[in-house]
């Protein structure tokens, strides 16, 4: 029978587990909608802001719900000469090996809470980044299997391409990391996290920028990124599926919910690249120049940067809601104004009670439980956290539109004949570095 | 595999990754001048506003009318004989003016096979059939509706597009009843 410390670490870790679970399937919709909607926006034009559920359409976040509705009452064909086996198992074993990268990542520091220590990481390996490393390695399995076992020339040329794609870029990815490691001296990602809360400290002198990895190892994070591309079969990587190249690639024979797996993984695989390229390189959920002791030791001023931070995206979705509202009058006067009016309500009223909240706290009136300045630190770290996922996730979209599609042998050839000398390059010049400093 | 050389590549250009962040500047330009000026894309919000068509445009078609009302078709089928995708099907019957040989008892045009070329405009003698309706867009639930017939053709006033422009055709009637000396 357990003690109750032991039966809180284990709540803690299942619920950890399920809301990083739970958290790149949040992110899908909304990473498709943001694919749509920026991708227009890039392309001059307007996107998806049609479908709506009574009245509300909401800048096209509808648009997802209609799209998981068409893709799960499309048909489910099984072509007959299909190995039954791979063929079925390939689209799951894409969406749970996307999945789990996401295990490992802290949300926020460890903070005590009423004498339990609560951690906001669901598995804290010994091993750390070598498991990510090992489980994108298999999700090479999942392309090679769905491409195998379609029973279709055009999907096996898709899976193959695909295939030699991450695997030569899986080399790269994890030569940069290397050099990370070397650096920080741990392999444990919490240990990763922890050190770039510091400000850095080059040759003796401390710089007034935080302890990131991509000040440390700056052309390990350009690696690091461009071998995340190519993980993810992503644009200017994406010959795999390029719809003009190869009808669709791997997943062509797929239909309905098996597709929806697929098109799921992949949307999943970029979120967790996201997260491990903030988390590596960028301090993770560390807000730059304040370390979490400091954050402590100040719950007033993490209240007070919460609810500005509140008042002013309140303020701003307020303001764009009310310019789109403008916009629409003019075309068609009388058309989404309970919308506009409820989406203007939405933000402005969100950045009042932000502002009454904060009017508040510095007149003295909210109660100061002594939870309160671990559970303030955390929410900061959460968003701090979020907000670079999100700009990785903007990246994904933006290079995706910026970039030309390479051919394969131009692939071939930077991943195994200018990344991976690169990376061995930087492994050297790090170790190297790291030497003399020492003596 | 023999690679070719591209002309006119510099160094940097090479490099690649300097040009990847100017062109990552260029895109970003676009997605924010259109997130805060949302008037100044270059988009048409089709239905709510509608493209002006130039005044040639082949849209609809429409068959004319003289003074009384009767139609100018004379079932001459020169434009059913034009037309390229045989979609006019026209069945003449007795006129009672004795000035005038025939009148269409029926004409259809299965606008599931039009082609909007404008021969059977061209071909007419009389101006009989213009295609000067501003609807470009024509969608139908079921085939037989879009099968428009005479009295679809005829009836100009109930639609909620109006023909705006009917441009002068020259007509030289050099035969028949309305000649001119």
């Amino acid at each position: 029978m357990m003690d109750s410390a032991q039966l809180f670490t284990l709540l803690n870790i299942t619920v950890m587990t399920v809301i990083m679970w739970l958290t790149p399937l949040q992110f899908i919709p909304f990473f498709i909608w943001l694919e749509r909607k920026g991708s227009a926006l890039i392309q001059d034009r307007i996107g998806p802001n049609r479908a709506e559920i009574l009245g509300f359409r909401l800048f096209g976040i509808i648009h997802n719900i209609a799209d998981v509705i068409k893709l799960l009452m499309k048909e489910n064909i099984t072509p007959t000469n299909v190995n039954r086996l791979y063929y079925l198992l390939a689209p799951f074993w894409s969406m749970t090996v996307s999945l789990l990268p996401l295990l490992v990542i802290p949300l926020a520091a460890p903070i005590t809470v009423a004498g339990h220590p609560i951690r906001f990481q669901a598995a804290n390996f010994d091993v750390g980044i070598l498991y990510v490393l090992s489980i994108t390695s298999m999700g090479v399995f999942g392309v090679i299997l769905a491409g195998w076992a379609s029973n279709n020339k055009f999907s096996l040329l898709g899976g193959l391409r695909s295939s030699a794609q991450m695997i030569s870029y899986e080399l790269s990815m994890g030569l940069a990391v290397v050099g990370l490691l070397m650096v920080y001296q741990t392999v444990k990602v919490d240990g990763i996290v922890e050190i770039q809360g510091h400000l850095l400290t080059v040759a003796g002198h401390t710089l007034p920028l935080p302890n990131w990895g991509v000040f440390l190892q700056p052309v390990g994070f350009i690696l690091f990124l461009i071998a995340a591309f190519a993980e993810t079969n992503r644009n200017p990587f994406d010959l795999a599926e390029g719809e003009s190249e190869l009808v669709a690639g791997y997943h062509v024979e797929y239909s309905s919910v098996k597709f929806a797996l697929f098109f799921m993984a992949e949307y999943s695989n970029m979120v967790a690249a996201s997260f491990l390229i903030s988390t590596l390189f960028f301090g993770g959920y560390q807000v730059p120049f304040a370390s979490t002791e400091e954050l402590l030791q100040h719950p007033r001023a993490v209240l007070t940067v919460l609810c500005l931070l509140s008042a002013v995206g309140g303020a701003f979705f307020g303001i764009l809601v009310s310019r789109r509202a403008e916009h629409q009058e003019r075309l068609q006067p009388g058309s989404r104004r309970m919308e506009s009016s409820f989406l203007k309500a939405l933000g402005f009223g969100k950045a009042a009670l932000a502002l009454s909240l904060l009017a508040c706290l510095w007149m003295g009136l909210l109660p100061a439980p002594e939870w309160l300045p671990g559970v303030l630190a955390a929410l900061l770290q959460t968003l701090c956290l979020l907000v670079k996922v999100l700009f990785f996730c903007w990246l994904f979209v933006w290079v995706r539109w910026t970039l030309p599609r390479f051919r394969y042998d131009q692939l071939m050839k930077m991943g195994w004949k200018m990344m991976l000398p690169i990376a061995l390059l930087n492994m050297v010049i790090t170790a190297v570095v790291i030497l003399v400093q020492k003596n | 595999m023999r690679v070719v050389e591209r002309p006119g590549v510099t160094g940097i250009q090479k490099f690649y990754l300097v040009e990847v962040v100017k062109g990552l500047l260029v895109t970003l330009g676009h997605a924010v001048r259109n997130v805060l000026n949302p008037s100044g894309m270059p988009v048409i919000p089709y239905p709510e506003q509608k493209k002006d068509l130039p005044p040639t445009t082949r849209g609809r078609h429409r068959l004319m009318k003289r003074e009384d009302g009767s139609p100018r078709c004379t079932a001459c089928m020169l434009c059913a004989t034009a037309c390229p995708a045989e979609c006019i099907h026209i069945l003449a019957e007795e006129s009672p003016d004795p000035k005038v040989e025939k009148l269409p008892a029926k004409f259809d045009i299965d606008m599931l096979r039009c082609v909007f070329c404008g021969f059977c405009v061209d071909a007419c003698p009389l101006d009989a059939i213009r295609m000067d309706v501003p609807e470009i867009a024509i969608a139908g639930y079921t085939r037989d509706s879009l099968v428009y017939g005479k009295e679809f053709l005829m009836d100009h006033d109930n639609k909620d597009i109006v023909p705006q422009y009917n441009p002068p055709r020259p007509v030289v009637w050099t035969h028949g009843p309305h000649a001119k000396p």
